[in-house]
């Protein structure tokens, strides 16, 4: 039983390293909606504000809205990197993020070195390791190369290998930004496959996109962010038609991974 | 793919339960102590990438100093070589293990700003990965206390052996220095600037190149210096004495503070790091 429940999440991002005291004061005196002092006088971005939904199995969300209208937040609070400022945050399921396909990779390091690292951030046992070797080492198709350091690696080969570790398991509940939509076209096919399949498997998939193809292919329901409140949310074809014209355009014309 | 193991499946503002997630965080991190420890390599590795030596260019930087300090201080100190050298090798190994790990402490967890963004990891996997990478550096220089006993035609017998417990004591604070150092900078950049300067006033004061006995009867005062202590603790019994009980009561205290207080930060601040790097 997978189950995502977020009640009256909030996450708050303190402006740390501000300063001088000038600039606080600058970004005081304009009447922001999302900057503000919180009660111990320090500068703060509210990211979410005041969150609350449930997304159960079977279900496929799309989290839309434009560049920081908190997607990428809402997506790391969900992998458990930010705990809540205020509210409720419940996940029940294993989880897997593909969030940053680079994350934790040395880039001084073999590619078999790496599937070495990735294994032990994920914990895995030794068996579990050898099966993740494996299964990166078909599917990414580096042969020798995994021998050599990946900072030689082409661009391509180097999303090859990323692509590959990150997309091993199945999790419950999958967490997704559509950087894997940039892979080169030779490795698209594949890539979609895999993805297809991954997504297939997870009870649940939330993915933060910019773009109309992937949500109507892959999602049934649409949570729209803007400037960190929920603004829209329902199954997809509904919350698409409600969308203001100019963002829809937006949308519709921006190519995946743009 | 990254599973969050150590996200609990209901967090709470609420209700943070702050002590049961640090000590959450702590046993996940120590019961993968592959993943520091590989970490710790690949760091000390791609640090002398390519270079001939690799990492025993600190074992041979640390013998040049060594032998130049050496000769120059014993006939500065108007010491016998032979009595002077077992002594400075002893002090300065073990002050560059402590100051290693105070300086790159501070930066333990913002340095790791790409990884705690992007995976939940628990936060103990870098301090240790911090602490085991000055192990293993120091590893490579330890050896050169007995190798200059030896020259200097001494042998410290069984007072190697004696050294045990002050070396586990210094992998014990290495962690709590680095946990505390490492927050602490992470909220406040100018942490790190502050240590470093700090450091440096520290080995002058502190009898690393000169003699404890040269400060005549004010010798008791330092025991108040938390570095002479966890020094003397390994150092005395490598020259043959056994530490002062003084000395061994103030490592010991020092260490409680130290672990008190990282303890007590990393269980009230820990959810706010990913907040600060």
């Amino acid at each position: 039983m997978a189950e995502i429940i977020a009640d009256a999440l909030t996450i708050e991002f303190p402006l740390y390293h501000l300063g001088a005291r000038s600039l606080k004061k600058r970004l005081m005196a304009q009447a922001l909606r999302r900057i503000r002092e919180d009660s111990d006088s320090r500068v703060v971005v509210s990211a979410l504000r005041d969150l609350t939904f449930r997304i159960g199995s079977g279900e496929r969300v799309a989290l839309i809205g434009r560049n920081g209208a908190g997607k990428s937040t809402l997506l790391r609070t969900l992998a458990g990197i930010y705990d809540p400022v205020g509210g409720r945050l419940s996940v029940q399921g294993t989880v897997g993020s593909l969030i940053d396909p680079g994350a934790g990779m040395d880039f001084w390091a073999t590619g078999r070195e790496n599937i070495r690292l990735r294994a032990w951030y994920a914990g895995l046992n030794e068996a579990q390791a050898q099966a993740l070797s494996e299964a990166v080492t078909s599917f990414s198709g580096l042969g020798e190369f995994l021998e050599l350091p990946v900072r030689n690696y082409s661009s391509g080969m180097q999303l090859r290998l990323a692509f590959a570790m990150a997309t091993a398991s199945r999790p419950d509940i999958l967490l997704m930004d559509e950087w894997f939509f940039t892979a080169d076209a030779s490795f698209m096919a594949q890539a979609e496959a895999r993805l297809q399949e991954m997504v297939a498997s997870a009870k649940i998939l939330v993915i933060a996109t910019h773009s109309m193809r992937v949500v109507r292919r892959l999602c049934n329901r649409v949570i729209r962010l803007e400037a960190g409140r929920v603004v829209d949310d329902g199954p997809t074809e509904e919350v698409l038609s409600r969308l203001p014209e100019e963002m829809r355009l937006e949308l519709e014309t921006l190519q995946p991974g743009g | 793919m990254f599973t969050s193991h150590q996200a609990p499946a209901v967090r709470d503002a609420a209700d943070p339960r702050h002590l049961a997630r640090a000590l959450d965080d702590l046993a996940l991190g120590f019961s993968r102590w592959r993943l520091p420890l590989g970490l710790a390599r690949l760091d000390l590795r791609n640090r002398y990438r390519g270079s001939v030596l690799g990492p025993f260019w600190i074992t041979l930087s640390t013998s040049i100093m060594l032998a130049a300090l050496g000769f120059l201080y014993a006939r500065l100190f108007r010491i016998d070589v032979a009595d002077y050298l077992p002594f400075l090798a002893t002090s300065l190994v073990l002050w560059n293990l402590i100051s290693g790990l105070v300086n790159d402490g501070t930066q333990c967890l913002t340095d790791r700003e790409d990884v705690i963004r992007q995976m939940p990891q628990p936060y103990s996997v870098h301090v240790l990965r911090c602490v085991l990478r000055h192990a293993l550096a120091a590893a490579h220089v330890l050896p050169l206390v007995p190798i200059v006993f030896l020259l200097c035609g001494r042998w410290p017998g069984w007072g190697l052996l004696g050294t045990i417990p002050g070396l586990f004591l210094f992998l014990v604070n290495g962690v709590f220095v680095c946990t505390l150092l490492g927050m602490v900078a992470a909220r406040f950049r100018d942490m790190g600037p502050i240590m470093q300067s700090g450091m440096q006033l520290l080995f002058f004061v502190t009898p690393i190149i000169w003699k404890p006995e040269l400060l005549g009867d004010r010798v008791g005062f330092l025991a108040l210096n938390p570095v002479y202590a966890m020094i003397e603790l390994v150092r005395a019994p490598m020259l043959g004495q056994m530490p002062g009980l003084l000395i061994m009561a103030a490592a010991l205290f020092y260490t409680a503070v130290l672990g008190g207080l990282a303890f007590t930060i990393f269980v009230r601040w820990r959810g706010r790091i990913a907040f600060w790097v």
